[in-house]
């Protein structure tokens, strides 16, 4: 039976994790790679890297990182920020990125997608959707929230499917930075109405967020950031409740 | 020549290089007819789509080569499908060493398949000492159970997780990126002779 995932996401600026991480015994906590291997060891099943760096160096940093993240790491990961083209995309997969996400660039030039698809395969792209309910619809954002698009969020997604995305990774701003839980009603209904697997982010703050988002929210993968860095849950911890819960996870 | 990792142009063979390199051996990526005829052992990976690798194939002349190969090879993912005798996607031939035709996924599951799912059911070398566990998969296609077939997974049904006929081994899922276990299937890959 195919598990339902559980991906810790890391922040990189310049080649570097950023956000306060409290792994005490890490040599380095800013050292992407070194964390990265320490989320593989406690379970997690694939980790996704949020490059938010916007240097004239950018590229070639991250593709660096990429590179020796791959050379250590023996679980899938995924790459995303600021990627625009085919170029970027096949830069990072030729130095061993297993997904690349995009976001901001689909809304912007929807056949990017077609094209990304049509070069790698479906498998290797993921579009990202940060959306929030203005006056009880849900719109899609850019630019991590900020900016309001006239995008539905469920016609944005199914489009998005049409155009061979492998998998979508939904942000709920609402809940983000919350830590209230997924936006599970959304979720669910995003489930009803596409046939690709959906990732859940923004809200997770306790075991029973990743219960219900898996249950009622019908994701197949939940991704977190805070929690994971600051300890607050421990993966395995995590995976063990689930478990007993009745949901099926690699342990 | 040791171990060499087709090189054509689909997939992401850096991941490949790297976990062998874990396993400390430094693996010679390559599309060169005469080293891969004398490589030891030979890795045929892919990912994308069924139809265009195969023309990628067919331009490098390949498509003849691989089923003639004598040593070990094994296929993973989109290289062990296109060792089946045809794909539905992109309606394509395969290269016809495994006797089975991969289709795609049709029985209410969300499709691609993309995460870690269990395999059992452990047949031949390449499993050795191994039990049931998780593996990492991504994919729209599979390949039906056959007599090949070494090792199943369910998704909505059974299906091949891995397959061997001979010298050629073929696994459905991603062993460089299936954490330990991964590690351990590329390990007695290695070790067949």
């Amino acid at each position: 039976m195919l598990t339902k995932r559980i991906i810790p996401c890391l922040d990189i600026k310049d080649g570097r994790t950023v956000k306060g991480v409290n792994f005490v015994d890490l040599r380095d906590a800013g050292d992407p790679v070194e964390l990265a291997q320490r989320y593989a060891n406690e379970g997690a099943d694939e980790l996704v890297f949020l490059d938010i760096s916007a240097t004239e160096q950018k590229r070639k940093t991250l593709a660096e990182l990429v590179f020796h993240v791959a050379e250590k790491l023996n679980i899938p990961f995924t790459v995303g920020g600021g990627i625009a083209s085919v170029e970027d995309v096949d830069i990072l997969l030729k130095n061993g990125a297993d997904k690349v996400s995009i976001n901001s660039s689909a809304v912007k030039r929807p056949e990017l997608i077609n094209e990304l698809v049509a070069k790698f395969g479906s498998q290797c792209i993921v579009v990202a959707i940060d959306a929030k309910q203005l006056e009880g619809n849900w719109k899609v954002h850019l630019v991590g929230g900020k900016v309001p698009t006239e995008l539905d969020l469920f016609e944005w997604a199914k489009e998005v499917e049409q155009r061979g995305a492998g998998e979508i990774l939904f942000t709920s701003m609402d809940n983000d930075g919350t830590k209230n839980g997924f936006a599970n009603k959304a979720l669910a209904r995003l489930s009803e109405e596409l046939n690709i697997p959906i990732i859940a982010s923004g809200g997770a703050g306790t075991i029973a967020h990743f219960s219900e988002t898996f249950k009622t929210g019908r994701s197949d993968a939940a991704l977190a950031a805070s929690v994971f860095h600051f300890k607050e849950i421990e993966i395995k911890d995590l995976k063990n409740t689930l478990k007993k819960e009745g949901i099926p996870v690699r342990i | 020549m040791g171990l060499v990792i087709i090189d054509y142009g689909a997939g992401n063979i850096q991941s490949i290089k790297f976990a062998f390199q874990r396993l400390g051996i430094q693996a010679q990526l390559s599309n060169d007819i005469e080293t891969i005829q004398s490589a030891d052992k030979v890795i045929f990976p892919g990912v994308g789509e069924a139809s265009s690798a195969m023309k990628k194939l067919i331009q490098s002349g390949l498509n003849t080569l691989i089923p003639e190969l004598r040593q070990p090879v094994l296929g993973i993912c989109l290289g062990m499908q296109l060792m089946c005798n045809s794909s539905e996607e992109g309606n394509t031939k395969g290269l016809g060493v495994f006797d089975l035709d991969v289709v795609k996924f049709n029985s209410g599951v969300k499709v691609p398949q993309i995460g870690w799912n269990k395999i059992g059911n452990l047949k031949s070398p390449l499993f050795q000492g191994l039990n049931e566990d998780y593996i990492y998969l991504v994919h729209s296609f599979y390949a039906p159970k056959g007599t090949e077939t070494i090792a199943t997974s369910t998704y909505g049904l059974e299906y091949s997780a891995a397959l061997r006929k001979d010298n050629f081994y073929g696994t459905q899922f991603h062993p460089e990126k299936s954490g330990v276990y991964g590690n351990k299937i590329l390990a007695n890959f290695l070790s067949i002779k």
